[in-house]
């Protein structure tokens, strides 16, 4: 379903991706791990187009991004549902019209069938009463919650997970694991995460691969990644500061 | 000597970098203006924003500045007994020149500075990402009705301006300095024409064009984060002003 094939990317001369390959395949669950200012959000920004490649091609449902103009990007963009790291939630739009926003903006439904279908996508997360609050009203949390029912208001086949237990508490972050493995199953989506929460990548993945200095290390499953040999990818899921991987 | 120059050299392509993008922005955003969708409701609400919501600015500014302007010209032209050109002056200035430029600095101060805050908070908090990964253009949805709504109502608020002035200017020369009143409407109406209102308001457009490219590109690009949009409301105040000023002189060399 995603393809990405040597994938390299410069940022004013900081070479951040040097050569990714990494596939996922339909109704597979990928999460990318690795520290900060590996190129995670980078990888994960190219797979929905909002940064093209220096070199290297990104392939989503046998269509390569690049080469694609602004209302083919967006027809492939409407497969996708993205949960931002902060949720990114539209500050002057309530939580119902963010969730609706898409529903708004591409099809022709009336203004109380968003607001229905924007009702049923936050029951799917767990949330009632809450569409006509602000964004600025909600916990992280809810935020990310709300978040995720935006992404999957389109009934979308993909969904990018950025980060999705950052910055909340464990019990949270942990209801949160459990609320991207239920849509999973009810929804049948494709998920790519990105993370360096390993709890969060045991529990949500079929398979983990781990991005160090711009190029993937190693990929397997979980269990596989528990018991890697491989001493960057062993550092980096024991948290140890002794290793290869240095602190920046 | 050539650090100096090497300074100097760096500084002048870092501006007409700057300047090629501010133009390539405003290419974008006209070119969106003309295709489809087209957001009206963000256009109403952003003619809110920016043009109603600036009415008391607009107002307080314009009235002080047509008393003063009355009470200044009247000190002066007394002393050559010419009080009765206190209208004639007001008036014209007041249409060709203060109107817009006061009316744009002013929007530019309120309306320039929250659209680049608002956009820039959008950046930073990756709103405007968001609406990438929701098929939506962000230059469309958020760039154009706020481009739109700031050189339409700039255009109301400077011939508001305009009209208040003037009757600032009128209630000073005739009712507080005693001038008489059929003189001063006749001096008014005599000496200022149909074209002057028109130079006026042709800037005004020119003027609310600028406050809405320089705000909405300056809070677009904005980088980093509280501080990156810090920078950049300072940024689209001090850059919309000071592109108001200067082209102010060359519209007024060209609408002579």
């Amino acid at each position: 379903m995603i393809e990405i094939t040597d994938l390299h990317k410069n940022f004013g001369g900081h070479h951040v991706l040097r050569g990714v390959n990494l596939s996922v395949e339909k109704g597979e669950s990928m999460t990318v791990i690795g520290g900060s200012g590996s190129g995670k959000s980078v990888l994960i920004k190219h797979i929905i187009g909002l940064l093209f490649p220096d070199r290297g091609r990104v392939v989503v449902d046998g269509q390569d991004l690049n080469t694609l103009d602004e209302r083919g990007l967006n027809d492939i963009r409407k497969k996708f549902g993205m949960l931002f790291q902060g949720a990114a939630l539209f500050d002057s739009l309530t939580v119902g019209e963010n969730v609706g926003f898409s529903l708004k903006q591409h099809t022709r439904m009336s203004d109380r069938e968003i607001r229905d279908a924007a009702t049923e996508k936050l029951a799917l997360v767990g949330l009632k009463g809450v569409e006509d609050k602000m964004p600025s009203d909600l916990s992280g949390g809810m935020r990310k919650r709300v978040g995720l029912a935006r992404a999957i208001a389109m009934d979308a086949e993909i969904i990018l997970y950025d980060e999705p237990t950052t910055g909340l508490d464990p019990i949270t972050a942990d209801a949160i694991n459990d609320l991207i493995v239920d849509l999973r199953k009810k929804l049948g989506v494709t998920s790519v995460a990105i993370t360096h929460d390993m709890q969060s990548a045991y529990k949500i993945s079929d398979r983990i691969a781990m991005l160090y200095k711009g190029e993937i290390q190693e990929i397997g499953t979980p269990d596989e990644i528990r018991n890697t040999t491989n001493p960057i990818v062993k550092q980096f899921i024991t948290g140890s500061a002794v290793g290869p991987i240095t602190a920046d | 000597m050539i650090n100096w120059l090497e300074l100097l050299g760096s500084r002048t392509t870092a501006v007409m970098i700057e300047m090629g993008k501010v133009v390539m922005f405003l290419i974008q955003t006209l070119r969106w203006c003309t295709s489809r969708p087209f957001y009206f409701k963000n256009l109403l609400k952003q003619m809110e924003q920016i043009g109603v919501n600036s009415v008391p600015v607009v107002l307080t500014t314009a009235i002080s500045t047509g008393m003063v302007l009355a009470l200044q010209s009247y000190t002066g032209f007394k002393r050559f007994g010419a009080e009765s050109l206190i209208g004639t002056v007001v008036s014209l200035s007041m249409t060709r020149e203060l109107g817009p430029v006061l009316t744009g600095l002013m929007v530019a101060g309120r309306a320039g500075a929250s659209m680049a805050a608002e956009l820039g908070t959008m950046r930073v908090t990756e709103q405007i990402d968001a609406l990438y990964t929701l098929a939506t253009n962000p230059m469309k949805y958020l760039v154009v009705p706020r481009f739109l709504a700031s050189t339409i109502m700039m255009f109301f608020l400077t011939a508001l301006g305009m009209y208040v002035g003037i009757a600032g200017g009128y209630f000073v020369g005739v009712k507080v300095l005693g001038t008489n009143p059929v003189t001063y409407i006749n001096q008014s109406i005599n000496n200022t024409e149909v074209t002057d209102i028109w130079y006026g308001l042709i800037k005004s457009l020119v003027f609310g064009a600028v406050v809405g490219l320089i705000g909405c590109y300056k809070g677009f690009n904005t980088e980093g984060g509280a501080e990156g949009v810090g920078k950049a409301t300072t940024g689209a105040v001090v850059v919309s002003c000071m592109l108001i000023l200067i082209l102010d002189y060359f519209l007024s060399a060209l609408l002579w």
